[in-house]
């Protein structure tokens, strides 16, 4: 029981260079705690210090906004793709 | 000949040195150009502005090219029209149009940020050009790319105007039009720009691109004889016009240029089918909660604006507002522009009239107010969102057209 999640280039120095990691299903901030165990300091770089999603990055859960679902409470099945991306571009 | 420094995160304030880079490695947040503005203002000047040709180049020293620009040499400089009909339909005495759907070479305020951001692609010798577009970034990379003799690859919604598409692909780009809406489209463009060594120029040409519609606001101030208007009311898409607007007064402001100082009231407009901005000005909050888009106002139809939070702030900041209105005004706005001025604008530019007549009505624009209103698109490029009359037809007889004409008179 595993899933994927595609790591943007601006975390990958916290991923030893990895795009692409192998986490387990759970909800979206269960995920975060399971890579925050496996590469120290993930969680502080993608979370402010109250818990919250930082203002510039957006989690997509096959593909739709984590905002328009349950935000960190989302629940990614097996077999999801998750996939966390900067949210500065466009426009 | 470059004044360019560095680039800045916005948030956090980390310096980089001039590349192609998306955001901020620390924080993420976008980044700044940096300028030496002290060395600018030794060169820069209302003289010298003057004495050069009628282009967005007579700024130059506050654009981040490092050579000369080879294409996008005619962009810019559009007219700022007095809008007396207008404002009398709108209840305003000293009304603007800065009319930038007949910029150059393809009609909209695009052409501003892809004359920087596709030079700036030859300087970084990347091998295409890129983007995510609502259709008037499309054709204006298209040109530009097919100018500069690179390739192009331009990525759209598919349910995008067939007009928006045509003026894309007649360039020689490639188009590919994704199953899904402009965020979706972005968020591919976002994952691309990290496997194709291409200048995605809302991405990581970003920084630099957005620097071109400051000429936006240098140009209305210099045609106000180098004032700051009063009002601006300006159409969001992602929200970085709005915010570099601001960016150019402020910077001619800094540098001397200006006569008096920048009290410039920003307004934004959405459409209220898309309106995460307008929203967040209004509950007092700059946070974005994204929307899904449904509007006839495609080129606005961005529901996860990225430059959203800074243009909530600026507007707030500047005792402005913003505001939305539905399909049916964005209509009547295309049409009181067109009928009162002779501007055919495309429905982004409705919603700019549309919004500008209902902050009147609320009085947060005052009677007096130097305002100007961003025409930014095109009515040719939007033109199948219009329910437009079939023309009276006629026999090639004089009794004909006098039949005719009456029955028009009678109706009317």
């Amino acid at each position: 029981m595993s899933l994927k999640l595609t790591i943007p280039t601006a975390l990958r120095r916290i991923t030893g260079d990895a795009d692409l990691v192998e986490v387990h299903p759970g909800t979206v901030q269960e995920i975060i705690a399971e890579l925050d165990r496996s590469y120290t300091g993930f969680l502080s770089r993608v979370c402010e210090d109250d818990g919250k999603l930082r203002r510039f990055i957006n989690i997509y859960v096959n593909g739709e906004d984590i905002r328009f679902l349950d935000n960190l409470s989302t629940r990614v099945p097996d077999e999801a793709e998750i996939s966390i991306i900067l949210a500065i571009a466009g426009g | 000949m470059s004044f360019v420094t560095g680039l800045k995160c916005r948030e956090c304030g980390r310096t980089y040195p001039k590349q192609p880079l998306a955001g901020c490695e620390d924080c993420f947040a976008p980044l700044e150009v940096e300028y030496d503005y002290e060395a600018i203002s030794r060169v820069l000047s209302h003289k010298a502005i003057a004495s050069r040709p009628k282009s967005l180049w007579r700024y130059r020293e506050l654009l981040p090219l490092d050579a000369d620009p080879v294409v996008g040499l005619s962009s810019g400089a559009t007219p700022l029209v007095r809008a007396s009909r207008l404002g009398r339909a709108l209840g305003l005495k000293d009304l603007y149009i800065k009319n930038d759907s007949v910029n150059s070479p393809t009609l909209s305020f695009k052409d501003r940020v892809t004359a920087v951001a596709v030079n700036k692609a030859l300087e970084f010798k990347l091998d295409a050009v890129s983007c995510a577009s609502t259709g008037n970034l499309a054709n204006s990379v298209a040109a530009n790319a097919a100018a500069a003799g690179l390739p192009a690859y331009i990525f759209i919604p598919d349910d995008l105007e067939q007009n928006k598409i045509t003026a894309t692909s007649v360039y020689g780009a490639r188009v590919i039009a994704v199953k899904g809406n402009y965020d979706e489209v972005n968020r591919l463009c976002t994952e691309l720009s990290e496997r194709h060594p291409w200048g995605f120029v809302n991405v990581n040409l970003r920084p630099f691109y957005g620097e071109g519609s400051k000429t936006f606001g240098y140009e209305i101030a210099e045609h106000l004889g180098w004032r700051a208007p009063a009002a601006v009311v300006v159409p969001m898409a992602g929200g970085s016009l709005i915010t570099k607007i601001h960016k150019g007064l402020k910077e001619l402001e800094q540098l001397g240029l200006l006569k008096d100082e920048v009290r410039t009231k920003l307004f934004g407009a959405q459409a209220a089918g898309c309106n995460p901005i307008a929203s967040a000005v209004k509950r007092g909050s700059p946070d974005i909660q994204p929307v899904k888009p449904s509007t006839i106002a495609k080129s606005l139809a961005i529901g996860n604006p990225a430059d959203g939070y800074h243009a909530a702030r600026l507007i707030t900041g500047s005792g402005g507002w913003a505001e939305d209105v539905t399909d049916e005004e964005i209509l009547a706005g295309i049409s009181l522009l067109a009928q009162t001025e002779g501007i055919f604008t495309e429905t982004a530019g409705g919603v700019t009239v549309a919004v500008t007549r209902k902050l009147v009505q609320q009085e947060r624009i005052k009677a007096d107010d130097l305002t100007v209103i961003a025409i930014t698109g095109n009515g040719l490029k939007t033109s199948e969102a219009l329910k437009i009359e079939q023309p009276i037809s006629i026999e090639p007889k004089v009794s004909s057209f006098e039949r005719a004409i009456s029955g028009l008179a009678a109706k009317a």
